[in-house]
């Protein structure tokens, strides 16, 4: 198996108010191995974004404050890095693209200048050069008439095209990881699928890794090697992307999974509802965090908030939900990730 | 012309026995582009060009298509919040483009919208008590008290608690916020209500709630829907017929079942082999179209999707293909429909 790239250990984020420390993610454990896509899948408010900011270390920008835990790439801790030794990782080794591609952009610079100007910083690449490489870029990232397009600005290119400039930009310095933060919601079906086919192509020419943040379960099965489903902050089920679709444990995933319209033959038919909604962040109910929704909820569940299972037969399908306690699993010790998991 | 004539009493000939409620019929909506100093008009944008369709009373007629296609101005034609370009509108036979003041107003009363964004749609400077009571204030000699009534029985209707009626939207998430707005829309007893992008902006698990209950109260109320989305799996769950759009065209329409089954136009069929489907492993074989969507201020010749379809000939460039009923209950705008077997299709 390939070497793990980046691996987060409890990773607690937080905003700091007057209320105290409001946390938008909750010792979330998750690691990512070369080459592999991980899918981090949730509802708005679940903290995803703020997961990929942390990583980009971009959270402290955004007001945010790593409050515990590490997120290890190559053997150093990204949490306790300084931003200007930041500075030479972001762009450089681990790129992100952002939801909405016109406001990426910056408006006053041609598309050709916004790619070069990563690769003279990051690559130190004269003006000439650099300004080649973009326009190749460009032709790689499937943008037709490089040359006449790096000389234009982002309005006037479509909502498709902005969003390939985005990820020639993102990927002009050949990153290990990119962090794909809900890429293709602004875009419609059939340009959606152009992107999805671009990301997996150039992954494949790249060999990079991608962390891909998306509410689209669709979106996850078709791009994931692996799901993380996260729900009001906690990574509450993570596995092989297989086991996530076919095998759903946790019962917010299996009520996410049921909720999904349009699947033949039943159209009409009231469709599946998890009950409720999501909890506020700093809201949180005691115990399990999804008790109140849950329709298989147990006295332990009210009291005492779940670990890590494992479910299944293999060693790689957790789910924080006490249904799995009695099952032939192992505990895992705290919220750990899979490396701490011990065999009851 | 004659065609088209004939066209329009086959496809509603199956229909004849239910009733029709909508018919809009040969409907333009041209927007003027205007340029330099004197404001000259320069082009137009053909966001709605030459559509008919039928709504039978009580069903659901899902619009799909991508932005810009003009699925919301067809909708927003057919409530007469913007005027047409040319064609007619029928709603219970009348035209409504051709309606005067009295009989406007009474007509918004039988007509209404839900909108997209739970957030942009309702006055933040009201009570929610106000803004669903407001339809009845206007159009309804009722008290304050009949009101209050009314809004106190609109809101357990649509799954809110009434008690926080004297609140205002922004304490409100929102699914909540968006069931407001199907609480206002349903308050003078409409027949058809057009939702544009209704549920597209909730989550899964809220979105799911809000199709159900949209779903309900058409069972209880006899509510007649378009329904108006870009996504298309919540189009297949909840129409039961489906028409889709491109460049201002109707392309195909058929019943939900058998188009999502077997698309006779190739871009119905692109469009369906784009949708991500949650089961991993099978990742099959898609139909990713080039390119993107022309310009409709200047759509291409003949078919609009010529320079787009991956099985365009040489005719498609230069005639325009007409929306046809190629079998019974379906139609489709394509020289070379995708059928399937014997039906004398090139396919």
């Amino acid at each position: 198996m390939a070497e793990k790239l980046l691996e987060i250990r409890k990773l607690t984020v937080g905003f700091v108010t007057d209320k105290g420390l409001v946390k938008a993610t909750d010792e979330i454990s998750l690691s990512i191995r070369q080459g592999q896509t991980v899918c981090l899948v949730g509802e708005s408010g679940s903290g995803k974004s703020v997961t990929s900011l942390a990583v980009m270390r971009l959270i402290d920008y955004a007001g945010g404050v790593i409050a515990d835990g590490s997120i290890e790439y190559h053997g150093q801790d990204l949490a306790l890095k300084s931003q200007e030794e930041m500075r030479h990782i972001r762009g450089n080794r681990i790129a992100m693209i952002f939801q909405d591609p016109m406001s990426s952009l910056n408006p006053v610079f041609t598309v050709g200048e916004q790619i070069a100007e990563s690769l003279r910083l990051h690559q130190n690449m004269s003006g000439d050069k650099a300004w080649n490489a973009a326009v190749d870029m460009l032709r790689t990232v499937g943008i037709p008439a490089p040359e006449i397009r790096a000389k234009q600005y982002p309005h006037e290119l479509s909502g498709g095209m902005c969003q390939r400039v985005v990820i020639a930009i993102a990927l002009a310095c050949k990153p290990e990881l990119l962090i794909a933060d809900e890429p293709t919601t602004a875009l419609d079906v059939t340009v959606q699928a152009q992107i999805l086919d671009l990301l997996r192509k150039l992954q494949a020419e790249l060999g990079m890794s991608i962390l891909l943040i998306t509410h689209d379960m669709g979106v996850a099965a078709e791009m994931a090697d692996r799901v993380a489903v996260m729900y009001a902050g906690a990574i509450v089920e993570e596995g092989p992307v297989e086991d996530i679709f076919n095998t759903p444990s946790h019962p917010y995933t299996v009520g996410l999974l049921q909720s999904i319209p349009g699947f033949e033959g039943e159209r009409g038919r009231e469709l599946y509802t998890i009950r409720g909604t999501i909890p506020p962040i700093g809201q949180l109910p005691d115990g399990c965090r999804f008790h109140p929704r849950c329709p298989h909820a147990m006295d332990i569940c009210r009291q005492k908030e779940p670990f890590d299972f494992l479910v299944g037969d293999g060693d790689d399908h957790r789910a924080a939900c006490w249904l799995f306690e009695d099952r032939p699993v192992a505990l895992v010790d705290g919220r750990g990730g899979r490396d701490e998991v011990k065999r009851a | 012309m004659s065609t088209k004539v004939t066209l329009n009493k086959q496809t509603t000939g199956e229909a004849a026995t239910e009733d029709v409620i909508i018919d809009v019929r040969n409907l333009k909506k041209y927007f003027p582009i205007h340029k330099g100093l004197l404001s000259r008009v320069v082009g137009q944008v053909k966001a709605v060009d030459d559509v008919s369709l039928t709504i039978r009373k009580g069903e659901t007629f899902g619009l799909v298509g991508e932005s810009g296609c003009g699925k919301s101005t067809l909708g927003r034609v057919i409530l007469r919040l913007q005027g047409a370009t040319e064609g007619e509108v029928i709603f219970n036979g009348r035209n409504i483009h051709e309606m005067g003041g009295k009989e406007l107003r009474e007509l918004r009363e039988e007509m209404q919208i839900i909108f997209q964004d739970p957030f942009g749609s309702l006055n933040p400077r009201f009570l929610v008590r106000d803004i669903i009571g407001e339809p009845l204030r206007v159009h309804r000699k009722m008290s304050g008290k009949e009101i209050d009534e009314r809004v106190v029985e609109l809101m357990e209707m649509v799954g809110l608690d009434a008690s926080r009626r004297n609140r205002y939207p922004h304490e409100f998430s929102g699914g909540q916020r968006q069931r407001i707005g199907i609480a206002r829309a349903i308050a003078l007893h409409p027949q058809f209500i057009v939702a544009d992008e209704a549920v597209s902006a909730l989550d899964v698990s809220v979105q799911s709630q809000v199709i159900n209950l949209l779903m309900k109260l058409q069972k209880e109320l006899g509510l007649t829907f378009l329904f108006i989305a870009h996504g298309l799996n919540v189009v297949r769950h909840i129409s039961d017929r489906v028409g889709v759009m491109y460049l201002g065209k109707l392309v195909e329409v058929g019943e939900t079942e058998t188009l999502f089954a077997a698309p006779l136009h190739p871009y119905t069929a692109a469009l369906l082999s784009a949708i991500p489907k949650p089961t991993p492993g099978r990742r099959q074989e898609r139909i990713v179209l080039q390119g993107d969507v022309p310009s409709p201020a200047n759509p291409p010749s003949g078919c609009r999707f010529h320079t787009r379809c991956p099985l365009a000939q040489a005719k498609c460039s230069q005639v325009e293909p007409l929306l046809e009923e190629i079998m019974p209950g379906r139609q489709v705008a394509c020289h070379f429909p995708l059928v399937k077997g014997d039906s004398g299709g090139v396919n």
